[in-house]
């Protein structure tokens, strides 16, 4: 069923020879104006860095808050502007920019293109997000404080009982939105035009297939967002009334426009990562991967399936029973091109010949809990039962272990995977253990009990709660602080090889490395394959 | 090399084409409300007369009427309720009376449940179709006359139909 | 034999803590404190076992890929010597696990498609309640009975900012509770005067969204007396935490009883308000209310020390707006601000509370500025409209 893929490639002898005269401008302006995509690759994940310590502040302050019963530290509408801003922080700040810088430097090193085929919008596309998140961010600081709606901003208390913040919010969403259709254009187009001769679709690595699905569905629902916070923005300020029934609107009308961007969105955090897993098994298993085509079919149908769950977001809303039944069987269909990719990987593991670095452990934490996080979510399609979890910490637990043990693991065993060819060292292999062991136990005691405090009946979104979930609150809150301690060990190793400290790394790196992106030194010069490399 | 023009052409399309899918959802949305009957939209224009009653089953229809908090009327049905033949036409009057001083102008907006019923629930004629001005201390019958298709499945028994009264009178008109 | 005997103990231990856990899982299913609660109503029996269920063939799932994962970790490495075999594709194997999943899939949606269907028949109900949101109280109407009332939060304020000790229902008990009579089929109409709030009463295994302007249906039939406690489950505003539900459930005849007391009691209430429109009070009286009246609907947001939130919410102490015009400080009070948390109170508040409340605000917190509003006042701002 499955061709020889990826075990063939070769790159043309004198291709070293031509990237050897690395001339790049110095100082600042060298980030401000390149046009590079390993340059804007590398802005991409540090921006995406600093955003996660941003966001992962806003939870602390959340944590500390839920730390005991009782209103300790900060009012209910600060709490509320929390919960928001570290949602929007999180989904559009740390997860989607990292997988677009991974994108950067990974996809054209991948299918032997000298750049993006795009690369002055590229630059833009990157330079539009420091302002959004700035805009975003200020609004903290404003008389009325920050959007308080929650990340999915429901109407109408996004529109008609939302302060001023709200027209930041929409402009803020706007720009980010702009930069994320521009880099999915990019990405794009750089796939279809620019793969090395002999780089097939059914060659191309999966990390490359996934970003593919994930920049269609990125073009096709990033502007139905754009659409949402426009009519946002007019129901609040210009009269129109979409959202509201006094004019013939409908508040609920609101959620089925946003959760159509939104599920697709869900996938466009967690296709990448599959990708990046997909790599990265095979190659600590120096194996090839179980079902390559399976997976490319997998990843399809789960981004067109994402088309048509939008409503199992808001069974509670009162959905006529036949359109209730049918959204539960498609979300229920979901389970099965994601149990393929699961079944997959521990093929591939299966008889191999694994060694366990670190990004190894990483990518196995991610099949594990991500598989955790995917069992809960089928719980959460069984809509009786939904009408139970809706709503309150289990669904918290249920999307954290999809986005921060799924999409956020997976990206970081990408950057352990992938540094030494960035950076040309190795990553210091005890500390990058130490981070994997830390994380791992600290993000478990700070996820997993919320399964249980939600279930008890612990509503999420809130600042206070009823004496009976004070012991596992407090338990979470000190996960959450070891989880958010553990990252500064990341930083410390990302640091280190920045600053060149450590081994060097050969041209391979890994010992069972496939692929273009292995055959050019290490670091990689800055300019890569500007004579497309042939692959066999 | 190959050339980008062609294809970021393409993408653009699709951006903006899916830019106003966005918007087009909203009279879609509306379509999709009438058929599957989320949150009991009605049809807001007039229904033909009825065909024929089905005199082997009674409905019981409930009526409720809400007042938003920005409105100072008082507003409720004649009755609570009335049991009807499918395809019995009724008319039931809402008594509206506006409280205050000032000329007002209501909007009442309709909602029938369970979801389901709402395409089975036709109204030939309706105060809610169009806005209700009132003058101060006026007060007035406000008539809907309606019948339950007899096609509505065997297992409704009771139907009810809301009314929200909104405040429509114009802000600058407003004190 | 030594590599046998180091897998044999991995999965061993594997085994052994796969039934900790899930031991410790069961045990915890009983007490209510770590999971879903059966609940008082044969749907939720239904939704309870169907919950338990597919946490069970989620465990099995995981138990066995991850058992398989593990034995790969355990044997297929490369310090065991382990080579890599190279397949890397079966049509067979990987048509069976897409197959296998479909049928549990079938499997699972069956009941569940069964219970779904039975939750939503509202027909043929005994008796129906109105259930309306509001930032941040709920409002009950009985469409057979001329009852309804306003349930809140009937913590005090000392002990959610840790002044006093915290009660044993923290959060969970309110003013008024709704009462229910057992055994008949009740059916809810709930829907919202602001923005979006949802009913929920875990006992009952229901959860319905309040959307403003438009109505949602659910129905529960209560075998056993009890008081059952639930809460606002979709974020509403600033205090979406402290919008609790109490539903206190009584044998029918204790029900009528209750039921014929209310009547009576806001009979009297009406005839009280209407009595009161006719007299002035005394500044003592108007303090005294105003002061009870002010603590339990507008300290949430205007604090008990009339100073607001910054940004968020405008202090009273001091303000214009409750110094100077006194019609301008009824209107407001009685209609609300728009598009603000300022709600209107009109219809919350009897007059005689709303002229105390408007007194109390204008003379407390060093606002001295002696003025009296009388209920006929207020009434008269009510009439002149919006």
């Amino acid at each position: 069923m499955s061709t020889d893929n990826s075990n063939t490639l070769d790159v043309n002898a004198d291709q070293q020879h031509v990237d050897h005269h690395d001339h790049k401008p110095t100082g600042i302006t060298r980030w401000l104006y390149t046009t590079n995509h390993k340059d804007i690759g590398t802005l991409y994940l540090l921006f995406s860095l600093t955003m996660l310590f941003i966001g992962g502040s806003l939870a602390m302050v959340i944590r500390a808050e839920l730390f005991q019963p009782g209103l300790q530290f900060v009012d209910p509408h600060f709490f509320n502007q929390m919960t928001t801003v570290h949602g929007l922080v999180m989904v559009f700040g740390a997860i989607m920019p990292a997988f677009v810088g991974l994108a950067n430097w990974m996809v054209p090193l991948m299918i032997g293109a000298p750049d993006m085929a795009l690369p002055r919008m590229n630059n833009w596309s990157f330079w539009i997000l420091p302002f959004s998140f700035f805009i975003l961010l200020s609004t903290l600081f404003m008389e009325g404080g920050g959007p308080a709606a929650g990340w999915t901003f429901y109407a109408p208390l996004s529109t008609t009982y939302s302060n001023d913040s709200t027209a930041f919010f929409v402009f803020s969403v706007h720009l980010l939105g702009i930069s994320s259709i521009m880099g999915a254009m990019n990405v794009i187009v750089t796939i279809f035009n620019l793969r090395a001769p002999g780089m097939t679709w059914m060659k191309m690595p999966l990390f490359v297939w996934t970003w593919l699905i994930t920049a269609f569905l990125l073009i096709a629902v990033m502007p139905v967002l754009a659409g949402t916070v426009t009519m946002v923005l007019t129901d609040k300020y210009f009269g129109t009334s979409f959202f509201d029934a006094a004019g013939g609107g409908d508040p609920v009308m609101f959620q089925h426009i946003f959760w159509f961007f939104g599920h697709p969105e869900v996938y466009i955090m967690i296709l990448p990562a599959f990708g990046i897993v997909s790599s990265i098994i095979p190659t600590f298993a120096r194996k090839p991967l179980f079902g390559y085509e399976s997976m490319v079919v997998a990843t399809a149908s789960i981004a067109f399936l994402s088309f048509i769950v939008w409503a199992h977001h808001m069974f509670t809303t009162g959905m006529p029973v036949a359109a209730e039944l049918f959204f539960m069987y498609t979300t229920m269909l979901i389970a099965v091109p994601t149990g393929v990719k699961v079944f997959n990987w521990v093929a591939t593991m299966w008889r191999g010949s694994m060694t366990f670095e670190t990004p190894m452990m990483f990518a196995v934490a991610f099949i594990v809990l991500f598989t955790i996080g995917g069992l809960s979510g089928l719980m959460l399609a069984i809509i009786p039962a939904d009408f139970q979890y809706q709503d309150t910490y289990f669904v918290v637990a249920h999307f954290h272990y999809v986005l921060v043990t799924g999409a956020l693991f997976g990206i970081i065993s990408g950057v352990y995977f992938w540094i030494p060819k960035w950076t040309g060292v190795m990553y210091s292999e005890r500390l990058g253990q130490w981070h994997f062991w830390c994380s791992l136990i600290s993000v478990n005691m700070l996820f997993f009990p919320m399964h249980f405090v939600g279930l008890a009946g612990m509503p999420r979104r809130i600042p206070d709660y009823a004496l009976q979930f004070a012991d596992m609150n407090a338990f979470i809150s000190i996960g959450a602080a070891l989880f958010g301690l553990s990252q500064l060990i990341f930083v410390w190793c990302v640091v280190r090889c920045m600053r060149k400290k450590g081994e060097k790394a050969s041209a391979e790196v890994w010992e069972g490395a496939q692929g273009l992106e292995w055959q050019i030194p290490s670091p990689a010069p800055y300019h890569t394959f500007q004579t497309p490399p042939k692959v066999k | 090399m190959v050339s980008h023009k062609l294809l970021i052409r393409k993408l653009v399309l699709i951006c903006i084409a899916m830019f106003g899918f966005g918007f087009a959802l909203v009279p879609l949305y509306d379509v999709f409300c009438r058929y599957t009957g989320i949150n009991g939209k009605t049809e807001n224009t007039a229904a033909p007369a009825s065909r024929r009653v089905d005199a082997s089953r009674e409905i019981s229809v409930e009526f409720l009427a809400n007042l938003d908090p920005g409105i100072a009327w008082s507003f409720a049905p004649e009755i609570v309720s009335v049991s009807v033949h499918p395809g019995q036409v009724k008319i039931v009057n809402f008594l509206a009376e506006n409280l205050t001083d000032k000329a007002m102008i209501g909007r009442a907006v309709p909602s029938v449940s369970p979801g389901e019923a709402a395409r089975y629930f036709k109204k030939i004629e309706c105060f809610c179709f169009v806005e209700q001005p009132l003058d101060a201390h006026q007060a007035k019958f406000m008539p809907v006359q309606f019948y339950i298709d007899p096609e509505l499945p065997s297992h409704f028994t009771t139907i009810t139909l809301s009314y929200r009264l909104y405040n429509n009178t114009p802000r600058t008109a407003g004190r | 034999m030594k590599h046998y005997l180091f897998g044999l103990k991995c999965v061993t231990s594997y085994s052994v803590l796969f039934w900790l856990l899930l031991n410790s899982i069961t045990l915890q299913a009983q007490t209510e404190k770590y999971n879903m609660t059966r609940g008082a109503t044969d749907i939720s029996h239904q939704v309870y076992d169907l919950h338990m269920a597919i946490f069970y063939i989620c465990c099995v799932i995981g138990a066995i890929v991850f058992a398989l994962m593990f034995w790969s970790i355990v044997y297929h490495r490369k310090s065991k010597g382990a080579k890599a075999e190279q397949f890397h594709g079966s049509l067979k194997i990987e048509l069976l696990w897409t197959a296998i999943p479909v049928l549990i899939l079938i499997v699972m949606a069956i009941p569940a498609s069964r219970t779904l269907i039975a939750m939503e028949d509202t027909s043929k109900a005994d008796l129906t309640v109105l259930v309306t949101g509001s930032q941040w109280k709920w409002h009950y109407k009985y469409m057979e009975y001329p009852i309804e009332f306003y349930s809140m939060l009937a913590t005090p304020r000392e002990q959610i900012d840790n002044l006093a000790e915290k009660a044993e229902f923290y959060l969970r008990d309110v003013d008024k509770p709704l009462v229910l009579p057992t055994g008949k089929k009740i059916r809810f109409l709930v829907t919202s005067d602001d923005v979006i709030h949802a009913w929920w009463v875990p006992a009952f295994a229901i959860k319905k969204d309040a959307n403003p302007g438009f109505i949602n249906e659910t129905w529960t039939k209560v075998d056993k007396p009890g008081v059952y406690r639930g809460q606002c489950a979709e974020l509403c505003g600033k205090d979406h935490g402290f919008m609790p539900i109490v539903v206190d459930v009584k044998n029918p005849e204790e029900f009528d009883l209750w039921a014929a007391e209310q009547v009576e009691l806001q009979a009297q209430a009406k005839a009280e308000a209407e009595k009161a429109a006719q007299q002035t009070q005394s500044m003592e009286e108007l303090m005294l209310l105003g002061q009870k009246t002010y603590e339990s609907h507008c300290a949430m947001c205007h604090q008990i020390s009339g100073e607001g939130l910054p940004g968020a919410i405008p202090a009273l102490k001091g303000s214009v707006m409750v110094t100077q015009d006194i019609p301008a400080h009824i209107h407001i009070v009685a209609y609300g601000k728009p598009a603000t948390a300022m709600q209107a109170f009109a219809k919350q508040l009897t007059t005689s509370e709303l002229a105390a409340v408007i007194t109390y605000e204008r003379n407390a917190w060093g606002n001295n500025t002696g003025d009296l509003v009388q209920v006929a006042d207020v009434v008269a701002v009510i009439e002149a409209g919006e």
